[in-house]
């Protein structure tokens, strides 16, 4: 292997792991700008050590306990500085402790730290750029340079974006929690909408010179996916993935050879990809299985599913289309449609 | 980016017999795993060449071959499609699936061709054969 290959396994390895590491860090240092600079770190001593050592079997346990000693490393320079928080040396003693977490051995521990921390990313204290900049950074594992050119910003824009966005985070003390009770609804609804706000931003894309642009579809789809199996019960974010699912069928359909959008009605239907289609609707089922009730995603995708002739034609009564007109409305108000 | 992953056929999966449940819950979990990480997009796991046939093309003419076909080397025993974002994704996740058999066997990597790969010409290529097609269909009703 050249150094250059392995370089790109370990941005794999990276891309694959961040989320979680980060995940894991904020739960013990409780700050998420924090975490992310000590999994960065980790990620340093990984690019200098494993070209010599190989890729270890358990890359994410590697990168944890390496960010776990620049933490304590941190924590006892802080100490010295005679900067005495309560705070740091109770976290510098947690950090020296392995707690037996009682709550979560009965859950799914990691899969809770990775909701904890895409709703703390995509809190509504934040922009939504700034949201969909830092999501894509701490979930995603995306460098700065490759957000900043998938939204054809500056580098710099976007790293000034991301370091707000944490000390926002910080100063308004957001706790690393999965939002419960009436809160979840407006919370989640904030994740959704960054997810979508990604997708489109990719689906804008038009030129095959746009790929790393076209890749923010694939990373949507891939964030959503992931929220699908981490909150299985809300049928929004079913509905959200299986719009996504059902546009991105289309995605190479919508240009044709020279550049130029096509009417939905001209578009080349050999060139709708049958298997997003197929899993779009698998989505769409599950959404309808969990509720009646539709919410803004779960109907644009019904939509988007009949309109392209996938779902079966529905049986509307007075009651029920004035309820889909005014629901329909509302939400083609806060997009804009291709 | 989407990659079929293959595992390719072994004496073990050409016979037919039974899974060993070790390797079955270990590959649940994987599956689970690749579902979880949102790169699971299909995977299925096929039945001995000897349920299978073959077609060979010679010219105009087509024959009928029907398995089990001696050469393990040739055949495939599963695969799946994931959704990635590079090659070495995909050899990473290939790593840190478990040993399909017990027995050496091997596990093959192939890109997708996405239509953009083809370039403009196929793409006004297909759209015609679409349009010809369509044109047959509904002049038949």
């Amino acid at each position: 292997m050249t150094a250059a290959d392995t370089h790109r396994a370990i941005e794999a390895v990276w891309k694959m792991e961040a989320a979680k590491v980060i995940a894991g860090l904020t739960r013990i240092v409780r700050d998420v700008g924090l975490a992310e600079d000590l999994a960065q770190e980790a990620l340093l001593v990984a690019l200098e050590k494993w070209p010599v050592s190989g890729i270890p079997p358990n890359p994410g346990a590697w990168l944890t306990t390496t960010a776990k000693h620049r933490a304590l490393d941190h924590f006892r320079a802080a100490e010295r500085s005679e900067r005495k928080h309560e705070d740091i040396s109770r976290e510098l003693n947690e950090l020296e402790r392995t707690p037996p977490d009682l709550d979560s051995a009965l859950d799914d521990p990691i899969g809770d730290d990775l909701l904890r921390l895409i709703f703390i990313a995509c809190h509504p204290v934040l922009s939504t750029e700034a949201r969909a900049a830092l999501t894509l950074r701490v979930v995603g594992g995306l460098t700065t340079d490759e957000i900043a050119r998938a939204f054809l910003v500056p580098e710099p824009t976007i790293a000034q974006r991301i370091v707000r966005a944490k000390k926002t985070l910080a100063q308004k003390r957001i706790p690393f929690q999965i939002p419960r009770g009436l809160d979840l609804a407006a919370r989640l609804s904030s994740v959704l909408e960054v997810i979508y706000l990604i997708f489109n931003e990719g689906y804008t894309a038009t030129s095959g010179a746009e790929l790393l642009r076209a890749s923010l579809c694939d990373e949507a789809l891939r964030l959503g996916r992931i929220l699908a199996e981490l909150e299985p019960a809300e049928p929004e974010v079913h509905g959200l993935v299986a719009l996504m699912e059902i546009q991105a069928s289309r995605f190479r359909a919508r240009v044709d050879a020279g550049g130029n959008p096509v009417l939905l009605l001209d578009q080349n239907r050999m060139q709708w990809d049958r298997m997003l289609i197929g899993r779009g609707l698998d989505a769409l089922e599950r959404a309808n299985s969990l509720a009646s009730a539709r919410g803004p995603y779960h109907l644009q995708a019904e939509i988007a599913a009949c309109m392209r002739g996938h779902w079966p034609p529905i049986r509307w009564t007075g009651k029920r289309l004035s309820r889909f007109t005014r629901s329909l409305q509302r939400s083609l108000r806060r997009r804009s449609s291709t | 980016m989407r990659f079929m992953v293959i595992i390719k056929a072994t004496k073990v999966s050409e016979a037919g017999g039974p899974p060993d449940p070790e390797i079955m819950t270990a590959m649940g979990n994987f599956n689970e795993e690749l579902v979880k990480a949102g790169v699971m997009l299909a995977g299925e796991g096929l039945q001995p060449s000897s349920k299978g046939a073959r077609v060979r093309f010679s010219g105009k003419d087509r024959t009928v071959i029907d398995g089990p076909f001696a050469e393990t080397k040739e055949l495939i025993a599963g695969f799946w499609l994931w959704q990635v974002r590079s090659k070495e994704e995909a050899i990473e996740w290939v790593k840190r699936c478990p040993a399909p058999f017990n027995e050496e066997c091997e596990i093959e990597i192939r890109q997708v061709f996405e239509l953009e790969d083809f370039g403009p010409e196929l793409s006004e290529e297909t759209r015609l054969q679409e349009e010809r097609l369509r044109a047959e269909t509904s002049a038949k009703k």
